[in-house]
């Protein structure tokens, strides 16, 4: 690897001067996705900015409206977190679908995000749970939606010095829970043919009040199908709900053929798998008798 | 390309070693420290050959740079074993015939002892799981699955050694 440089700042405002002096340098959180791609020369890295020395940057903070999770905070560490398993498992089980324990002992979601693939993980789960990532640049700071930062795969929207310093998960409302489904052809250490995640709420009379689907590894991004969403609203899971949920996501869907699955089989399992992730958060939102 | 001065906690004892800011730790275990228990299987986290423990979590040297070390605790195969004491988990390996050219066993043995560390009872779903990291390519993995639970009945204290 032809690395000029490791830098280990120790605040955010160094951090994002390294960046915004490089425009080769990359930030390092977990490094699964970033030396991976430096050895087999994919990357063109010049120099590494490892932001898991910077304080503040690795932990979960409840800020009373929802949770702030550092963006090198590794995936392992958020099933250690009993509020945030409790307010969003989907995340949680999303996050902890990523590779082997090995991996996500490092792996954080920030580098899942930044990375870009439309197969990554806990991107649908955080999508569909309305998640934002704080951002630090130098012009300042700024909160996105994380369905905002991958524009095509590899490519974000960043902009030259920014990085990410945390994602945000809302309050968890009553009545409300989130699950994540992927297809793998293993059961672990694949990478999905087709995810889906799934976050609801429900009312006392099992009526669905609000609904946020995404989808991974279906088109060029991860997709929040907020038709998917509307179809569910008002109803109380009906057969006919349902399928006009899954249609949704089968219209939304702009897959690729490649050696994991046919543009055919992608589309019939994401409507498969959003049915079977929108009923396992309604159950566990507590909307089945 | 100026070389970084790292001192690190390997097995215990403090390391101090030179590295280039694109060399990863495997590299250096094995090259510069001349510990060369750890494997490169893949050199992508696929395999676990080349597992350690990196402030407690078990990782794939492969993906950790050289440079981040610094300051850090690293254990490795060669800390497992008490002298000549060898770790449970070792030594059911043995009993179990769990290798065969045991290019896999030091990522399979660090990563079974940091299962049993945290959890003596677990079932072997979760040995299962907890070792989907790791790449065999001889054994088929059921000798290995019951060594893991030979040892840990043993620290259990439900099975005497042999
Ligand atoms: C064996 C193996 C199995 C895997 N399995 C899966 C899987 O099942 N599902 C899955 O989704 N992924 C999988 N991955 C990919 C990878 O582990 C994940 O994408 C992981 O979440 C990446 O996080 P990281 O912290 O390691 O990112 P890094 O490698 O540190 O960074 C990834 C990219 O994001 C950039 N970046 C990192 N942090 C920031 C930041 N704070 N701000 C801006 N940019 C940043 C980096 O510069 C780099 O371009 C696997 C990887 C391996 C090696
Ligand atoms: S050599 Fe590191 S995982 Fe294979
Ligand atoms: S014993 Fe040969 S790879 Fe496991």
């Amino acid at each position: 690897m032809a690395l000029s440089a490791f830098h280990t700042p120790e605040t955010i405002e160094q951090a994002v001067a390294l960046l915004a002096g490089d425009p080769s340098a990359r930030p390092l959180s977990g490094g699964t996705d970033l030396i991976v791609q430096m050895q087999s020369g994919r990357s063109e890295a010049g120099a590494i900015v490892d932001i898991k020395r910077i304080a503040g940057l690795n932990g979960i903070r409840s800020d009373g409206d929802g949770f702030v999770i550092g963006a090198a905070t590794p995936c392992t560490a958020l099933k250690e977190d009993a509020a945030l398993v409790a307010a969003w498992p989907g995340v949680v089980e999303a996050a902890n679908l990523i590779g082997s324990v090995q991996v996500r002992n490092r792996a954080t979601m920030a580098g899942n995000l930044c990375n870009a693939s439309p197969a990554a993980d806990s991107v649908p789960a955080l999508v569909a749970a309305g998640a934002t990532c704080l951002i630090a640049g130098p012009s300042g700071e700024r909160e996105v939606p994380v369905e905002a930062i991958p524009v095509a795969p590899s490519k974000t929207s960043l902009q030259a010095g920014e990085m990410v310093t945390a994602i945000k998960l809302p309050k968890r409302s009553a009545g409300g829970s989130d699950a994540y489904l992927r297809s793998i052809p293993r059961t672990e250490m694949d990478i999905a043919v087709v995810g889906a995640g799934a976050n609801i709420t429900v009312d006392a009379e099992g009526v669905c009040t609000s609904a946020r689907i995404a989808i991974g590894a279906a088109a060029p991004t991860v997709v929040l199908v907020e038709d998917a969403g509307k179809a569910l609203e008002g109803s109380g899971f009906d057969d006919a709900a349902m399928e006009a949920m899954a249609q949704a996501v089968r219209n939304a869907c702009k897959p690729i053929d490649d050696k994991r699955g046919t543009i055919e089989y992608r589309i019939a399992m994401a409507g498969v798998l959003a049915k079977r992730t929108v009923m396992i958060a309604r159950e566990r939102a507590g909307g089945t008798a | 390309m100026s070389k970084l001065h790292v001192t690190t906690s390997v097995n215990g004892d403090e390391r101090e070693f030179l590295c280039g800011p694109g060399e990863t730790l495997l590299d250096v275990l094995r090259d510069e420290l001349d510990m060369t228990g750890t494997k490169e299987g893949c050199g992508s986290g696929d395999c676990g050959a080349c597992t350690i423990m990196l402030d407690g979590e078990m990782v794939c040297s492969c993906l950790v740079m050289a440079a981040e070390a610094q300051g850090r605790v690293i254990g490795t195969i060669e800390g497992v074993a008490e002298g000549s004491e060898l770790h449970p988990v070792q030594r059911t390996f043995l009993d179990h015939a769990a290798l065969q050219c045991g290019f896999c066993t030091p990522g399979f043995i660090v990563a079974a002892k940091a299962l049993l560390d945290r959890n003596p009872d677990p079932t072997e779903t979760e040995v299962r799981y907890w070792l989907a990291g790791n790449l065999c390519r001889c054994t088929g993995y059921d000798k290995i699955i019951r060594a893991v639970m030979d040892a840990a009945a043993e620290l259990r204290q439900e099975r005497t050694p042999a």
